[in-house]
Order: structure tokens, then sequence, then C-alpha cells
């Protein structure tokens, strides 16, 4: 009987220990080197580390490699310490603002903030004086109100560009795409000019939820388009062969189908709403305690609260807005999250 | 299940329907009900434009080109305390130019970044690293505004202060690093690198997008032919991408030129038009339009229209033009 001896597989073109060991070499090499140059030179801080570091490595990496491989290894090598750069460069601001929010708003947060609005105290009150509940009511009904206004219309455009596939198919998709450039103040200025200098006349919740929604139908729309574009076209010729009407196999087959995406989408929307400032600013009024009428009053919300406390400029009042913005950063998170977990849910399926 | 039989005599069929290529009743008014809403669109876009000329146009009609070359912003009132149209001076060029300058900045600092992080994303990260980094660059396009002003103003900016001084120590004969006052805080350059961090994950994500329709025969192909993972990218996806790259770039500047509240907290407006980017003196349209409205009387309010029409013909040229740029170049080969 022939003994059959399995032979481990090869992979050649997987670096060997010893070059992973010079690699490393080369990479503990460059931050000594880095430290000690910041050490003895009078380059100094975490820049400066951080600079004489990249450069020190790209020069050790590129020379390792074209020693080694030749010219060609070696740009690569190049290319990809840039890109490692270029990530890193990327990434660095968003784990430092989430960083600075954690750590300034904790000191600001407390349980009176869900329970007080700031009827009796002005900003410059100790932090343990007053609340934000009154902000957080408000941005809730703009939202809520918003999303009764744009989700239909970004549905409905959504279907138009999927399921209708009309003649202005390619106008809308534009339309839609310069909507979204539309900056936020224009919003703004343009709802303040229309509606509030024409007809209403007064400051009002309802007024900002005008202008959030010209903010938010694009997102909506865009994303329900990319969703409703996944639903494969059998469905919706089963459905038709099963007799229905196209409204029919819309609403009852296409839209089901799609449902935690458009769900998505919604969240998505809200999340980009959220902390609008801009045209809270120039609409609401901003009002200082709780006020459930969107269409009477000034309204406070949490941009406008931290941008009031903000504008302040003491000490209490900045640890204000801190811990305004750690509520904010905290609602955008969990919006976001549930949005990627919804439409993780529906890509595993 | 009990079987019954059935035969044909005792079977009601329903009526015959009629075989017709017209849309039911229910199917017109299902199609009506949708296209209106998705001309929504058209409507909010025209209505924007519409109501912003007719309470801006008074203004624009006295300043006629004053109001975008003259950099003077002054409500005048005659000896009876009225608003006098004469006199009174409303020019945004310091801020049109300003506006230019902190975005360009922004565009320089985030494109290479952009680029090089979609590069990462789509060709050198191991999948569950790709993963976990797209939804952090999804999640930084989402932050609100006022979140990198404040992030700005108490975190960057003392920061970047640091790098504006060594830029002038050893680039200072370059003549926009010029300056005669050494005041490092509130400049242009400060609010170009806000704009920079907030544009770099929009930019990133469409680029990210392109790169990774790149045909893999394609890339197969170069790594077939030997390349590296460098030569691979410049023959095949940079090319495959120049237009993505572009059109994203466009997008993240007209991002940057209607960014309001973040460049608010960060610079310092002044009208006066200023090349000089790292001192602290800069212009912004619509920063400005937020910080005039606060005292406004009716008549600087129409200027104020007349500002934010000029800022919405402008985002919605820069968006056009990345628009046509990006469809032209996405999903088809060369």
């Amino acid at each position: 009987m022939i003994q059959t001896k399995p032979i481990k597989p090869r992979k050649p073109w997987q670096a060997s220990p010893a070059q992973r060991a010079l690699s490393f070499a080369v990479f503990a090499g460059a931050l000594l080197a880095s430290y000690i140059l910041v050490a003895v030179t009078p380059l100094k801080g975490k820049l400066a580390y951080f600079v004489v570091f990249f450069i020190i490595f790209t020069v050790l990496d590129f020379v390792f490699h074209f020693v080694s491989r030749g010219l060609l290894a070696a740009k690569d090598a190049i290319t990809r310490a840039f890109v490692f750069l270029g990530i890193s460069l990327a990434v660095l601001p968003i784990v430092s603002i989430i960083g600075t929010v954690i750590v300034k708003g904790v000191k600001g947060l407390h349980w009176g903030l869900f329970t007080h609005d700031m009827k009796l105290n002005s900003v410059s009150d100790p932090i343990s004086q007053g609340g934000l509940v009154h902000a957080l009511i408000g941005t809730g009904i703009l939202v809520i109100v918003a999303m009764v206004i744009s989700v239909p219309l970004g549905i409905l455009t959504a279907i138009y560009l999927t399921e209708i596939r009309g003649r202005f198919v390619r106008p809308i998709k534009f339309l839609v795409q310069a909507m979204s450039g539309v900056p936020s103040i224009v919003a703004g200025l343009f709802i303040l000019s229309a509606i509030v200098y024409t007809f209403t006349k007064s400051y009002s919740g309802f007024v900002g939820s005008l202008a959030l929604s010209i903010l938010m139908i694009p997102t909506v729309a865009r994303t329900s388009e990319e969703v409703l574009r996944l639903i494969p076209d059998d469905l919706r010729e089963a459905g038709t062969a099963l007799g229905g009407t196209q409204w029919r196999t819309v609403a009852m087959v296409v839209v089901p189908a799609a449902r935690s995406g458009l769900a998505t989408a919604m969240i998505l929307g809200v999340a980009r709403i959220a902390g609008e400032t801009a045209p809270i600013i120039l609409l609401t009024g901003g009002g200082d305690t709780v006020n459930s009428n969107p269409f009477h009053g000034p309204m406070g919300s949490l941009p406008f609260y931290i941008w009031k406390s903000y504008a302040v400029g003491t000490p209490e009042s900045i640890t204000r807005a801190w811990a305004g913005i750690f509520v904010l950063l905290a609602i955008v998170l969990v919006l976001f999250v549930s949005a990627r977990m919804l439409s993780e849910r529906r890509s595993s399926k | 299940m009990s079987q019954t039989v059935i035969s044909a005599a005792d079977t009601e069929y329903p009526p015959k329907r009629e075989i017709t290529t017209e849309p039911r009743f229910s199917d017109r008014v299902f199609r009506g009900v949708v296209s209106t809403g998705a001309l929504s669109s058209l409507l909010i876009l025209g209505l924007i434009f519409f109501f912003l000329a007719y309470h801006g146009y008074s203004v624009l009609r006295s300043q006629g080109f004053y109001f975008i070359t003259g950099s003077n912003w002054q409500v005048a009132q005659d000896a009876a305390g009225n608003f006098d149209p004469k006199a009174s001076q409303f020019g945004i060029a310091a801020m049109l130019i300003g506006t230019l300058l902190c975005s360009v900045i922004a565009l320089a600092v985030a494109l290479p970044i952009s680029v090089f992080s979609a590069l990462f994303l789509n060709f050198y990260a191991p999948p569950f690293l790709k993963k976990i980094m797209v939804s952090v660059v999804d999640l930084m396009a989402a932050f609100p505004s006022i979140l990198f002003g404040l992030w700005g103003f108490f975190v960057l900016m003392p920061s970047v202060e640091y790098w504006a001084k060594l830029l002038h120590k050893y680039f200072g004969f370059i003549p926009i690093f010029k300056m005669e006052v050494p005041v490092f805080t509130r400049s242009p350059f400060v609010a170009g690198i806000v704009l920079a961090i907030m544009i770099i994950p929009i930019i990133t994500s469409i680029v990210r997008e392109i790169f990774s329709q790149t045909p893999l025969d394609r890339i197969q192909a170069a790594y077939a032919l030997g390349a590296t993972r460098w030569s691979m990218i410049r023959a095949v996806v940079l090319p495959f991408g120049r237009g993505g790259i572009v059109g994203g770039a466009m997008l993240g500047l007209g991002r940057a030129m209607g960014e309001t509240v973040a460049v608010y907290s960060v610079l310092n407006i002044v009208y006066q038009i200023n090349w000089h980017v790292l001192v602290g003196a800069g212009g912004n349209v619509a920063s400005m339009i937020l910080l005039k409205f606060g005292d406004a009387g009716p008549e600087e309010i129409k200027a104020l229209m007349a500002a934010g029409l000029v800022l919405f013909l402008l985002t919605l040229v820069v968006n056009t033009l990345a628009d046509f740029i990006v469809n032209r170049s996405g999903g088809k080969g060369r």
C-alpha cells in the first residue's frame, strides 16, 4: 500500500517570517529614530512626532524595498505609506470629536437636564440648574413634522424613479441631486421669505420643520431609490402575472418587500436634519419653555440650545453647550446604528 | 382535505376581462400621484429661486453689479430716519472671495486624503476593517455641522494656529502666506481645515463608490501581468475613476461653499477682501447671512435674500457640474 503524505500547501506569495521581521524592524527603527530626533532637536509636539515618523518611515521603507526588490516595489511601498497616512488622517478627527464630546459632555450631564427647561434659568447659571427638556421635545416635534412632510414626498420620488420610470427620470434625478446641495441657510431664507413674511408673520416650529423637510427630502429620496432598485424585477413581474395592476403591485409587493430599507432611508433622513442649526436659528425663534404646539409660539430645539449656550461664552454656558452636544451626538449615533442594523438584516436575508 | 369534483358545467367563471393596454383608473390615479410627488423637487427649487429673487430684487436693482463687486455693507438712513436706498451700499465681493478661499483650501486638504482613504477602503483594507471603516466614514458624514463648529473652535483651532505659525515662518515668502498683523486665530485657513474635515467623508464615499466599480477583469489582468498594487492602481483604477474624483471634488466644494454654522464659529468675518489665508479676517456668504440676520432691518433682510440667491445659484452651478461629471464617468468602462 502506498502511503500518501498530504503536502502542506505552500503560499509563495506570502511574506516569509524573515521578511516580516525585517518589515517590522523597519517600522520599529523609524519609530525609534523619530523618538530620538524629537528628543534631541528643537522639534516638539505630537505633530512633529507624527511628521518625523512618517518621513523617516517612508524613506526607510523605500530604501528597504528598493534594495530587496527593486524600484517598482519601492514605489508600491511609498504609495502604501501614503494610503495609510490618508486613512489615518481621515479617521483621526472622528476619534478626536467623539472623545472630546464624551470628555467635555459628561461633566454637564445630570438627571435634571431631562426634567427641567430653561424657563427660570439663564444659560450662565450653574449647570445643575435648568435643563434641556424643552429642547428635546422641540427637536422631537420638529423632526416628526418634517418627517410627515418629507417621507411621503421622498418615497414617491423614489417610486417614480424605479417603478414608473417615466419620461422625467433623468431630470428628476438631477433635481434631487441639486436639492441635496441646497445650503441649509438658503432653505431657511426661502421659508422665511415664502412663508413667514408672506403668510404667518411669526416664528413657529412648523416653519422650521418646513425648512428641514427641504433638506430631508433628497436624503430620503436617494436612499429609498437605492433600496427599491435592489428589489428584483421577478417580484414585480410576479405581481403583474397574478393580475395585479401596477398600483397593487407596488403597494402590496414592492413596498412591503423594501419595508426595512425604506425605514433605513427614513432614519438616515432624520439623522441628517436632527442637528441642522442654521434654518432653526432663522425660523423657530428658540423658546426656553416647553412648547408642544408647532403652529404657535417660539419652539426650542437641541441645536438652538447648543448654539445659544455657545454664543454666550461663559464657562457654565459652554459646559451646557457640550452637554447638549453630547445628547445630540447620542441621538445621531443611535439613529445611525439602528439604520445600519436594519440594512444589515436586510442584506443578510 | 376533502376532494370536490368540479365539472365545467357548474362552475361560474368571472366575466372575461377585456384585454387592453390602457391603464386602469386606479393606475392612472397612482401614476398621477407619484409623478406629482416626484415633481415636488422641481417645484421646491423653482420656488426657492422665485421667492429669493422676488424679495432680493429691489436690492439687486439698486445696487447693480456693485452687489457682487463691492465689499461695503452699509445701511444708510436719511434725515427722517427712513431707509435711504441711494446712500446704502450692499456688496458681497469680500464674502464671495472668502467663500471661495475657504472652500478651495478645504478641497486642497481634503481631496488627497479622501482619494488615499478611498484607495485604502477598496484595495488595502482587509474585509472586516473595510466594513468598520466604511461605517465610520459614513457616520462622520451624518454629524451635525454645529458639532464640527464647536470642536473646531475649542480643539482644532489651537493646533491649526500652531501649524499656521509654522507655515508663516517657513513659507512666509509665498504671497498668500504673508501677514502684516500677526493674528492667527479665526482665519480662513482655520475655517478651511474645519471644512476639509467635514467634506472628507463626502468625497471619500463618492470616490470609493466609483473605485469599487472598476472592472474586476482589468484589475486581475493587471495583476496577472505582474503589476504591483501601485502599478495596478495607476494603470487601471485612476484612469477609470478620474471622472469620479473630479465629480466628488466638485460635490465637496459645493458642500463647503454652503456650510454655515461651522464656518461661523471659527471665522472672523471682516468686510474687506483678504487674500492672505493665515490672517484672522475672512468672509463667507452663508455665515454673513447668519451674522447679519439677528439685527437686520427689513431692507437689510432684502439684501440678505439677494445674497442667499447668489449663494443658491453658486452651489447649484457647482452641483450641476459635479452631477454631470460623475454621471458621465460612473459605471461605464473606457
